[in-house]
C-alpha cells in the first residue's frame, strides 16, 4: 500500500506537469458547504472544528488526535529544519565509532555498516538500513524545506510542493534514526566487554538531529499547509 | 436506523487520505482524484482485508526462520559460534545485562509477535462482525502501527556489529540469514498494518444496527 501510494506520487510527478484540477474535475470540494467539518481518519465519524485557533479536536467516538493547533508553525518547522540539515550533514561526514582493542583501532562512519553489508551479498538488509537512516530523514528534511521556504520566502507554493509534501507524510514511518540510537546503545553494551568504543563526534550529532527532527515534525500544521498549498489556487 | 452516526460515509463523502478533505463521492464508481492535493480518493484503503491477511500470512511464515536461524555469525580464534535471537537474549541475562536482554525481547520477539496476534485479532474481529469495545480495538490499531518499528533495533545491531568487529584475524561478525527474515517480518508487518483500516471496525458496527 505504502509502497505503490509512493510509487504513484513519483510517477505522478515525472510524467505530467499539468494542474491536476483540470485533468480530473469530477469530484466536487465540499470546501465551500462545510469548511468546519472533518471525518475522523480512524472511524470515519464527521466532528465539528472549534471555533477557536488554540484547541485540540478529538474525535467524540474514537478517540483519534484530529487537529493541533500549533503557534508560528512555518517559521518554527522551517527553523529546525534548517538545523536537521546541518546535523545531518555533520552526522554524515564525521567518524562515528571507534573500537579499540589490542593495538587495533576500526573506525566507522554511518555508511560503514552498510558497505560492510552489501559486501557480505546481503542487498536488501543493506539497502534497507541505508533507507530507513539516511535516505528517508534526508528526503523529509529536504522536502520539509522544498516546501517551506518558499511559503515564507516567496510570493507562493513551490511547483509540486503538493506532491512533495504528500510523499514526506507518505515516507514518515520508514524513517527510523532514533531506533538506530537505540541499536547503538545495545551495540555499545555487547562490544564494551571486549573492547573500548570510542564515540565519535558523529554519535552526539546524530543524537541531537533525532531531537531536531521529532521538533521539527511536531511543529508542522498539515491542515495549515494544505491550505495554503491547495491546487484549487 | 436513525441512530447510525454521521459519518462521512453515511453522507456519501469521501475524506482524503492524504490531505483529508471532505469530498462529495462522485456517482459512479470511477477513479477521481482529490482537488486539494491530488491524491486518489478511496472511501475505504482499497482490498484492505484481503492485502492484510496476505501479509500477515507471509509474516507468520518468515516470522520461524526469523528465530530458528543463527542472526549473527561470530568468528573469533578460530572458533565459530552462530547466535539466534533468542541466544543472544539469554547470554545477556547470564552476563547480567538484563536491561539490555529485555530491550531485545521486548523489540525483537515480543512485539513482532504480539503485532501479527493483535492483527489477526483485528481481521477476525471485523471478518465476524464483532461489536465488542470497537474504540478499545481502534486504540489498539494506532498502537499496532506505532510500536512495530522498534522492531528493527536487532537489524541495526547486527549492522553495527558487522561494521565494527571486522578485526582481521581476531575476531569478525557476520549477519546470519535470520537477518534477512527478520528484516522481512519488520517491513512485511508494517506494510500489513498500514493496509488495514480501522474504519472497517465500525463499518461493521453502523452495518448491523
Ligand atoms: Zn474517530
Ligand atoms: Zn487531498
Amino acid at each position: 500500500m505504502a509502497f505503490s501510494r509512493i510509487l504513484q506520487i513519483l510517477c505522478a510527478t515525472a510524467a505530467d506537469s499539468r494542474p491536476l484540477p483540470e485533468k480530473k474535475p469530477a469530484a466536487a470540494p465540499l470546501g465551500t458547504g462545510r469548511p468546519n467539518v472533518v471525518a475522523c481518519h480512524d472511524c470515519d465519524l464527521l466532528n465539528r472544528l472549534p471555533a477557536g485557533t488554540g484547541a485540540t479536536l478529538v474525535c467524540a467516538r474514537c478517540g483519534a488526535v484530529l487537529r493541533k493547533h500549533r503557534t508560528n508553525s512555518i517559521d518554527r518547522s522551517l527553523a529546525l529544519a534548517l538545523a536537521a540539515l546541518i546535523f545531518f550533514i555533520v552526522s554524515n561526514s564525521f567518524p562515528f565509532l571507534a573500537m579499540k582493542s589490542g593495538g587495533f583501532i576500526q573506525e566507522t562512519t554511518l555508511l560503514t555498516g552498510v558497505r560492510e553489508l552489501w559486501e557480505q551479498e546481503l542487498y536488501g538488509l543493506s539497502s534497507l538500513v541505508l533507507l530507513t537512516c539516511v535516505l528517508v530523514p534526508l528526503a523529509q528534511i529536504t522536502g520539509l524545506l522544498y516546501i517551506l521556504a518558499p511559503l515564507k520566502w516567496a510570493a507562493g507554493p513551490a511547483p509540486h510542493a503538493v506532491r512533495v509534501f504528500r510523499l514526506v507524510q507518505e515516507v514518515a514511518p520508514w524513517g527510523m534514526m532514533e531506533v538506530f540510537m537505540l541499536g547503538i546503545l545495545v551495540a555499545l553494551v555487547k562490544l564494551g566487554k571486549m573492547a573500548t568504543i570510542i564515540p565519535g563526534i558523529s554519535v552526539f550529532s546524530f543524537g541531537v538531529l533525532i531531537f531536531v527532527m521529532a521538533a521539527a515534525f511536531s511543529s508542522l500544521d498539515p491542515p495549515l499547509l494544505w491550505d495554503r498549498l491547495d491546487l484549487r489556487r | 436506523m436513525n441512530k447510525r452516526p454521521a459519518t462521512a460515509r453515511k453522507l456519501g463523502l469521501l475524506s482524503c487520505h492524504d490531505c483529508y478533505l471532505l469530498v462529495e463521492a462522485p456517482p459512479a464508481h470511477d477513479h477521481c482524484r482529490c482537488p486539494r492535493c491530488g491524491a486518489a480518493l478511496h472511501q475505504r484503503k482499497p482490498n484492505s482485508l484481503h492485502r492484510t491477511w496476505a501479509l500477515v500470512c507471509a509474516a507468520i511464515i518468515l516470522y520461524i526462520p526469523a528465530n530458528v536461524l543463527p542472526i549473527t555469525i561470530t568468528s573469533a580464534l578460530g572458533t565459530r559460534q552462530a547466535d539466534t535471537i533468542l541466544s543472544g537474549v539469554i547470554y545477556f541475562m547470564k552476563s547480567g545485562s538484563w536491561e539490555i536482554a529485555a530491550v531485545i525481547f521486548i523489540a525483537s520477539v515480543f512485539v513482532p509477535f504480539a503485532k501479527l496476534v493483535l492483527l489477526v485479532f483485528m481481521l477476525l474481529s471485523v471478518h465476524f462482525r464483532s461489536a465488542w469495545r470497537p474504540r478499545d480495538r481502534t486504540a489498539l490499531y494506532r498502537l499496532t502501527e506505532m510500536v512495530g518499528r522498534w522492531s528493527m533495533v536487532d537489524i541495526y545491531v547486527v549492522t553495527i556489529l558487522v561494521a565494527l568487529v571486522k578485526l582481521g584475524a581476531v575476531a569478525t561478525i557476520e549477519a546470519g540469514p535470520a537477518a534477512v527474515y527478520f528484516a522481512a517480518v519488520v517491513v512485511i508487518t508494517m506494510f500489513a498494518a498500514e493496509s488495514f483500516d480501522p474504519r472497517l471496525i465500525w463499518d461493521v458496527i453502523e452495518e448491523d444496527i
